[in-house]
């Protein structure tokens, strides 16, 4: 069993596939984002592809705080998300809802949201308003390596 | 009659049938990611990445959608693995080993059409509007470039001296010919939406529809399906070396001049696939029904001329 895992894992931190979801982000985040796949950071070559589908995914990379509307959304694709899979919370609002904290239409962080579907769910944390495009690979390549 | 079993099932599973083909299928795959990166000015993935995402798909769990039918559902992609299979089969024993049959050839071109069938029965039976859009629109592919595809096949019938045998093909010099160029070029096009690669690739449009039929999918079934996308990226080169360009051969130099073939129509292909935009499912219909359909028209004519009149130009 723990040989069967230790495969699936393997080829699970060679090709993992991205699907972005944004919960109410201001597009800051989401612009850095996108710079991941222009020719100056080509995250293709550690095998990240961009998917339009949470079924393919292996990554959801949640940009923004949670809000009211986008809470039972959220919720909704990490169950078509097929396990085994990684949440990325990306920016200081997806860690902590960052200037949004008093907000009356907030939820509440990615982190309280994605585990009230699945309390075991790993999620990773990258803060910055937005993340700098390294700190996102630094994130990514120091999550990889502690599945 | 134990050995030939066993040797057909040999031919089947591991050298030109499945394991071979998917092998270098996958090469394939990466020398497009990789020359796509190129043209992109980017680095690209490295030469293990194909294998790894099929590796990845195979250990992840499949989702089986509620409203979906189920048998069809899961089903389908072995539809279309299978028939590649053996095409792949049938080509390489037809070019390496000189076994045939008569009529293989029709039966090569049924079974080619059977991967889209195998994507629109799976998109149709997983009950999302998305894919039926998709599998809507592989369906009108399908009517656009079979046409052009099977005129062109009646070219290379006719240049090889009434023929409908792959044995025979192998050994022609259609391409000495203004109808034979033709039918070639018309035949690079037709595969390129059969492949579904850019300028038609509408029913998978990623930025549009969500990959269309695949949807759905995820874990294994999603990996038989990119396996048979790798597995085609080999055959349907193969198929148009076999037919047009005088067909595999492995004596002496001739290997190096065989895989000369498959990476130059290879790169061609890609090359396409990276300078064009993606049409619209009207304007690929209007580019196969006014252009290509009476370009084949056209080359037939000359061809039956040609044929006749015994001038060998034409």
């Amino acid at each position: 069993m723990v040989i069967n895992m230790s495969w699936k894992i393997w080829a699970l931190k060679k090709s993992p596939w991205v699907f972005h979801v944004n919960t109410g982000a201001c597009n800051n985040c989401d612009i850095e984002l996108l710079e991941l796949l222009t020719p100056r950071f080509d995250v293709e070559r550690f095998g990240i592809k961009l998917v339009g589908t949470p079924r393919h995914a292996d990554a959801l990379v949640v940009t923004g705080g949670v809000t009211r509307q986008a809470a039972p959304r959220l919720q909704e694709i990490y169950r078509q998300t097929p396990k085994p899979c990684v949440v990325f919370a990306i920016g200081s609002c997806a860690c902590s809802k960052g200037i949004f904290k008093k907000g009356y239409h907030m939820i509440g962080p990615v982190d309280k949201v994605i585990k009230e579907v699945d309390p075991e769910a790993i999620v990773m944390y990258i803060p910055g308003c937005p993340p700098k495009p390294e700190a996102m690979i630094l994130g990514v390549v120091k999550a990889l390596a502690a599945l | 009659m134990f050995l030939d079993a066993g040797k057909y099932i040999f031919y089947f599973l591991v050298f030109p049938g499945f394991i071979f083909t998917l092998a270098v299928g996958l090469i394939s795959v990466w020398i497009d990611r990789k020359v796509t990166a190129r043209v992109q000015w980017r680095v690209g993935p490295p030469p293990g990445q194909p294998l790894y995402d099929i590796l990845k798909l195979l250990g992840k769990e499949t989702i089986v959608p509620k409203n979906s039918n189920k048998t069809l559902f899961l089903s389908a992609p072995l539809v279309g693995l299978g028939s590649v299979t053996i095409v792949s089969v049938i080509l390489w024993l037809a070019s390496v080993y000189k076994i045939s049959f008569v009529g293989d050839l029709f039966v090569v071109v049924y079974l080619l059409m059977l991967p889209s069938l195998s994507l629109m029965i799976g998109g149709m039976a997983s009950g999302n509007p998305m894919a039926a859009t998709g599998a809507n629109r592989e369906m009108k592919l399908i009517l656009a470039y079979e046409l052009p595809f099977l005129l062109c096949l009646a070219i290379v019938i006719i240049k090889s001296g009434i023929s409908i045998n792959m044995v025979d093909l192998a050994g022609n010099h259609v391409m000495g010919s203004i109808s034979g160029v033709l039918a070639f070029l018309i035949s690079l096009l037709c595969i390129q939406a059969k492949l579904g690669f850019t300028p038609f690739d509408i029913a998978e449009a990623e930025t549009e529809i969500m990959e269309g039929p695949y949807i759905e999918y995820s874990g294994v079934p999603l990996a038989l399906f990119k396996i048979t996308q790798a597995m085609l990226l080999f055959t349907l080169p193969v198929y148009l070396i076999s037919v047009f360009l005088g067909g595999l051969n492995f004596r002496g130099l001739g290997i190096l001049w065989t895989v000369l073939k498959y990476v130059a129509i290879l790169v061609v292909i890609i090359v396409i696939k990276n300078t064009n935009p993606r049409l619209r499912i009207d304007q690929a219909l209007k580019f196969f029904w006014r252009f290509l359909t009476p370009a084949g028209i056209v080359a037939l004519v000359l061809a039956i001329i040609g044929h006749i009149s015994g001038i060998d130009w034409l």
